[in-house]
């Protein structure tokens, strides 16, 4: 009996400080500082770890493992195709009207080919970054071989902190918040007066929930250029978590496809209290289709900006991809956000390939923290003249420099699919320029300078995701 | 993190590898990373689709040939000795190694090896000559459709015809190396590793 009652106290005891601490300031939206204060101890173990790490390597005399984080070769800056074949050269008669080939030509080629095999740009985007100090997690770590007692009992404590008090804790709130929303946008649906203050209260509170069931501590910043109604926001994507971390601070629509079991249920949930849009995945691919559904939503200025992911799909947070047109050709106001996690605290990014979702979930909540930046760029629209490519890699361009990214052009599709054969043949042409010693069509070269496709961004088809 | 070798490089290969390419003990570990990155099917092999997965690469017009380099003879997978050995072709000479021991056999990054890394991107049937089609064939790669066979086959005569000496219509490798003395191959096929 005795135990039985032990369990029954410690269980309200846990649910109350759970209530207290966690569910009602995220109901009010106050919040305590503890996550701050967390964060903070944590950077300092970390330090500590990585520091014992590194004394104990010394004291075995083994080498560390440095992560490449400043490349792995030196690269030259891009310089064009024309320029580097002319320096093979030599500089001598470059301007021959016949076509003139030299063998060395090929030392170009073969030098650039071999340094995309040992470094490139894109391939790297899709696996999650290496980190210089280590977090305490083994995902994390390529040296941890036993170096120091200290520190393994370190990062067993860790488990047992991540595993055993952590983890728990989270699910029970992740349950919650959505088993909140569920129930709430249903009761909310039927009282059509308050309906759309009350569902935005409903939805903020449920996401508060759900930030915390993450440990995300995030910091907004220039919330004055907040996306407004009538506009479309778009930011870019690491995870599907972006959804939460930008929902707890303001009320979007959402774009996505819809899908089954749980993740429908939700779905189906937030449509009955605000407007959101579902496509099936025939509709998908029909491009008329979606514009239009996403036309339609920015034009009536009661309802909430939409929030797209223009890069289709997940990178790791070190780079932004090529961006697709598809939400600017709608031709209404783009609020650009720009999110950068910080890896120190666990890695948010998703690698669909590797992980499947409930296993990332998992993942997620097990880590220390999510730690990101949010900052709200302020509001663009399509100029005079400017087609909706060019738009799109301007605000491309601007959300990589807030964030500091890497701004590439690549599309993020490379994860899964080939590269087009269009861009062979751009080299290709290029080359054969050279060769043949078109003078005229120097002027045209220089849009298509270092090397790396721009693209006949036309021909390429994409598919508008979410 | 942004590849966790399945199983870590053992010292005394690493000490074997340095022995053999030249590299450094942290260039080696680093370029194991990279190699275990490319290699999705985590088998320490790499083939040819691992390469053509790399998007710079795939856009290269000599890009098959490279790879082709990688592979020995006959063979469809590459282990990561062997990817190390084509990689020391590029590493760059410094000059405390060319007044090494005469007798010890050629480092892999020397001008020579260079040399015969790019006559060996020509030379496809590896009979130590480029033939005319061959030649043909490489320059058909790298201009795409941009030139006709008729300018193609004049650009490739005329350059048999500069280099060839014993007129036997065929580069060798020694009229190869007479053609390029002038190019500074040392800098030209050399990526700058990190430490």
């Amino acid at each position: 009996i005795s135990t039985l009652l032990c369990l029954g106290i410690s269980i309200t005891v846990w649910f109350t400080l759970l209530f207290v601490f966690i569910i009602m300031p995220a109901v009010l939206g106050v919040s305590f500082g503890i996550r701050s204060f967390y964060m903070r101890t944590l950077l300092k173990i970390f330090e500590w770890a990585t520091l014992r790490m590194e004394l104990g390597a010394k004291e075995k005399n083994q080498e560390l493992y440095k992560p490449y984080t400043n490349g792995i070769i030196a690269k030259e800056p891009p310089s064009s195709l024309q320029q580097e074949i002319q320096e093979l050269r030599g500089s001598a008669n470059s301007l021959r009207s016949e076509p003139e080939f030299e063998m060395a030509d090929i030392f170009y080629f073969c030098r650039r080919g071999v340094e995309s095999i040992v470094d490139d740009e894109v391939t790297k985007r899709f696996s999650a970054q290496e980190l210089k100090s280590w977090n305490l997690l083994t995902r994390s770590n390529y040296n941890f071989r036993h170096i120091s007692l200290r520190l393994t009992v370190l990062w067993g404590l860790g488990i047992l902190i991540r595993y055993g008090v952590l983890l728990p804790l989270r699910v029970t709130l992740a349950v919650t918040g959505i088993c909140l929303l569920l129930v709430l946008t249903t009761l909310v649906a039927f009282l059509p007066n308050a309906e759309s203050y009350l569902s935005e209260k409903v939805h903020l509170m449920c996401y508060r929930i759900c930030v915390r069931a993450l440990t995300a501590i995030i910091t907004y910043h220039n919330r004055e250029n907040k996306p407004k109604n009538g506009g479309i926001c778009v930011a870019n994507h690491t995870t599907p978590i972006d959804v939460i971390i930008l929902a707890n601070d303001g009320c979007y629509s959402l774009v996505g496809q819809v899908h089954g079991g749980l993740m429908g249920m939700v779905q189906r949930a937030m449509v009955k209290s605000s407007s959101h849009i579902w496509f099936e995945r025939s509709e998908v691919k029909d491009r008329h289709l979606v514009a239009k559904r996403l036309g339609d939503h920015v034009a009536d200025k009661t309802k909430q900006p939409i929030l797209v992911f223009p890069e289709g799909t997940c990178i790791n947070n070190t780079s932004v991809m090529m961006f697709k047109k598809g939400s600017f050709e709608i031709g209404c106001t783009v609020y650009p956000v720009a999110i950068k996690y910080d890896p120190r605290f666990g890695d948010a990014f998703w690698n669909s390939s590797k992980f499947g979702m409930v296993s990332y979930l998992l993942r997620m909540m097990s880590s220390w923290a999510i730690v990101c930046s949010v900052w709200y760029l302020p509001p663009m629209n399509r100029e005079e003249g400017e087609d909706a490519v060019q738009f799109a890699n301007r605000v491309k361009a601007a959300i990589a420099a807030q964030g500091g990214l890497v701004d590439l052009i690549w599309d993020g599709g490379l994860k899964r699919a080939k590269v087009k054969d269009v861009f062979k043949e751009e080299q290709q042409k290029l080359y054969s320029k050279v060769l043949v010693g078109d003078s005229e069509d120097q002027m045209e070269d220089k849009r298509s300078e270092d090397g790396t496709p721009e693209g006949d961004e036309s021909s390429k088809d994409p598919a508008e995701g979410q | 993190m942004g590849s966790r070798a399945s199983t870590l490089l053992r010292e005394e290969e690493i000490e074997e590898i340095k022995k053999e390419t030249g590299f450094s003990h942290s260039q080696i570990t680093r370029l194991y990373s990279r190699f275990t990155s490319l290699d999705k099917g985590e088998n320490g092999t790499l083939s040819r689709e691992d390469f053509q997965r790399i998007p710079e690469l795939a856009i290269n017009p000599l890009g098959d040939r490279i790879i082709n380099a990688f592979f020995p003879e006959g063979e469809d997978q590459v282990n990561f000795r062997g990817f190390m050995r084509t990689l020391a072709h590029f590493r760059p000479i410094e000059d405390n190694e060319k007044s090494k021991n005469p007798t010890a056999s050629e480092p892999l990054n020397s001008r020579t090896n260079k040399l015969l890394f790019a006559f060996r991107l020509y030379d496809l049937d590896r009979d130590d000559k480029i033939s005319r089609d061959e030649l043909l064939q490489v320059l058909r790669m790298m201009v795409g459709v941009n030139i006709s066979d008729e300018q193609l086959g004049s650009i490739a005569d005329r350059t048999i015809q500069e280099a060839d000496t014993n007129g036997d219509n065929s580069i060798s490798f020694n009229e190869f190396i007479k053609v390029l003395e002038k190019v500074d191959v040392e800098q030209k096929m050399s990526i700058r590793f990190l430490h």
